[in-house]
């Protein structure tokens, strides 16, 4: 494969007019180009990158490369003496400030310089100004991505002011915590915060297939090592070069994939399942695993090397029931995400509502109460989510348990919230209700339908505007539960 | 009159908010006074470079590639910057004293081709 790669490009070089206009050709591109000896002395700078310094090319030339970049790449260590020493080419985001004392946030590109003869003779830096993207990025995702993660607790804020420094390095991380505790998001806000932001984000769910699926979707497979393999297949760590591989549910990684996992974090190659040709990958691990991992090397189901590998830098994410100041917030932000998206008129949670809501335990945590407020905002036909909206499941199980999500009483009578969101403190809505034994969705909703027809009198119309439907809906939902 | 010059190796540092050194000399006149003093920072961060020059009441800084805010700062505090200067920092203190010293100033010394050209 490189040999072919070197002929090609002999080939190519050979075939490219001697007397090239290069300059001109610089000229018309729309990144700045910084061209510099193996000293680090400019060579020549092209056009645009005379209008991002201010600085004009005849005046420059010679001087030292840094002079007129005035980057802030030495507090990244030295970049461009790594270029100037290896073959690789590098890619991270910095600033500069030019001339009129303006700071630009810039993604520099540095490639060492090769004769022919394959000496080398210098480096050439390319500056791509991203003030757009970084605007548009802050626009979408806010810094870093963090404003997807909710939270005031001080467990949480403990983790934001983690996230940025783990984003810096290219450390392997480890997020442990309960299931639905918001590890993936954790990992895809450190990839966008980090300078791996342009390239891929992969995810790989190990539990999710067995042994011999898991390697090929993982390293790939070269066509015709196994039957059906047809074709080549780059795998996961291929695609993810130059980004992060999110590796979940690590503690399920069978033992003989652990051991070349361990080899690509150690090596940064890998053979596919099948090949014979080594296969280089620059990509950085997360993994994330709601399983002790400690006590999975004790039993000897997970690679001790393995886990130290991977134990670099730690994040343990708590559970809601340790997060007594998220649990409204949370609750509020889905609540306000579900009724925007349904289209509801919905105010808000009953006191008693909101009763039984803060004295669940939460086993799946914000998942689980992002699936309950979900549920019942899609079942409640009225302005306010009464207990009998909640999920039946909820409501059978005992309340009040010790290990429910703590929080004061003040905290519950809590009532308007700015935005909308609210807990109707209503007495009448505050009455003790029945819990209804355990029932499925068809039952609710026919019952829901009942009580509709029984409180407008059997006017359908006006059941159909209390339900939030139309009278066709209406009309097709009594026909299918047969309430005609 | 006292003047600061943040500086890398033997030349100006390419930029005043990420300067680890910076040397401080007196003049009298059109000559400098004494020996003038190399400082190295613990880190390098623009604002405590700024806190410098207030408390050690400089009256000139001469740097490289300087943001607005801090140059506009230094200026409130009327301390006088000469910023985007490029090259050896003993050819800039002496054009400095000489009143010579222009923002922008490519001095002689920067680029290895000076001679030549």
């Amino acid at each position: 494969m490189t040999k072919k790669k070197s002929r090609a490009h002999i080939k190519a070089n050979a075939a490219l007019p001697s007397r090239l206009d290069l300059i001109s050709l610089f000229d018309s591109v729309t990144f700045g180009l910084l061209f510099m000896d193996s000293a680090r002395r400019v060579i020549t700078i092209n056009r645009f990158l005379e209008a991002l310094t201010g600085y004009n090319r005849e005046e420059i030339v010679g001087v030292h490369g840094e002079n007129v970049i005035r980057s802030n790449l030495s507090s990244k260590g030295d970049p461009v003496g790594q270029a100037l020493e290896s073959d690789k080419t590098m890619t991270l985001e910095g600033n500069i400030i030019n001339q009129v004392r303006k700071k630009i946030p810039i993604r520099f590109t540095i490639s060492p310089l090769k004769l022919t003869t394959g000496k080398n003779a210098g480096a050439m830096i390319l500056l791509e100004d991203i003030s757009l993207l970084k605007d548009l990025d802050s626009k979408i995702h806010g810094f870093s991505g963090q404003e997807k993660i909710i939270g005031n607790s001080l467990k949480m804020q403990e983790i934001f002011e983690l996230l940025p420094i783990t984003a810096r390095t290219d450390a392997s991380v480890l997020i442990t915590g309960e299931t639905g505790t918001g590890k993936d998001l954790v990992a895809e806000a450190i990839h966008k915060a980090s300078n791996r932001s342009r390239y891929p984000f992969i995810k790989v769910n190990c539990a999710a297939l067995p042994e011999s699926l898991l390697e090929s979707e993982l390293f790939g497979h070269v066509r015709g090592a196994f039957t059906g393999a047809d074709k080549d297949k780059p795998g996961m760590f291929r695609l993810a070069h130059g980004g992060t591989l999110f590796l979940t549910e690590i503690g399920d990684l069978p033992l003989p994939l652990q051991v070349k996992i361990l080899t690509v974090l150690d090596d940064k190659e890998f053979f596919p399942v099948g090949g014979s040709k080594k296969v280089s990958v620059d990509v950085r691990i997360i993994t994330a695993t709601h399983r002790d991992l400690g006590e999975f090397v004790k039993q000897g189901k997970f690679r001790e090397d393995l886990y130290y590998r991977l134990n670099v830098l730690r994040l343990h994410l708590p559970p809601l029931r340790e997060r007594e100041d998220d649990f409204r917030l949370l609750l509020d932000h889905f609540f306000l995400e579900f009724r925007r998206n349904l289209n509801k008129k919905i105010k808000g949670f009953s006191t008693a509502c909101l009763k039984i809501l803060s004295s669940y335990s939460y086993p799946g945590n914000i998942r689980e109460l992002r699936n309950i407020v979900e549920y019942a905002v899609n079942v409640c036909p009225n302005e306010t989510i009464q207990p009998e909206h909640l999920p039946k499941t909820l409501l059978a199980l005992p309340q009040a348990s010790s290990q429910s999500v703590p929080r004061s009483e003040g905290a519950v009578q809590e009532s308007v919230q700015g935005d909308g969101a609210a807990v109707m403190d209503d007495p009448e809505m505050t009455m003790p209700f029945a819990i209804p034994e355990p029932v499925g969705w068809g039952e609710v909703e026919k019952n829901i339908i009942l009580k509709s027809l029984t409180k407008t009198g059997g006017n359908r119309s006006r059941a159909a505007e209390l339900l939030g439907w139309s009278r066709s809906k209406l009309w097709r939902k009594i026909k299918h539960y047969g309430l005609e | 009159m006292k003047i600061l010059l943040t500086i890398y190796k033997n030349e100006i540092a390419p930029r005043f908010d990420q300067s680890s050194e910076i040397l401080i000399a007196e003049t009298e006149g059109e000559k400098i006074s004494g020996n003038p003093r190399i400082i190295l920072l613990p880190g390098t961060s623009g604002e405590d470079i700024c806190g410098l020059a207030i408390k050690e009441n400089i009256s000139l800084l001469i740097c490289g590639g300087i943001e607005e805010t801090h140059y506009q700062y230094l200026k409130w505090k009327k301390i006088n910057v000469v910023d985007g200067v490029i090259g050896p920092y003993e050819q800039a203190l002496n054009f400095a004293v000489a009143q010579n010293l222009k923002p922008g100033m490519i001095l002689p010394g920067a680029s290895i081709y000076w001679e030549k050209s």
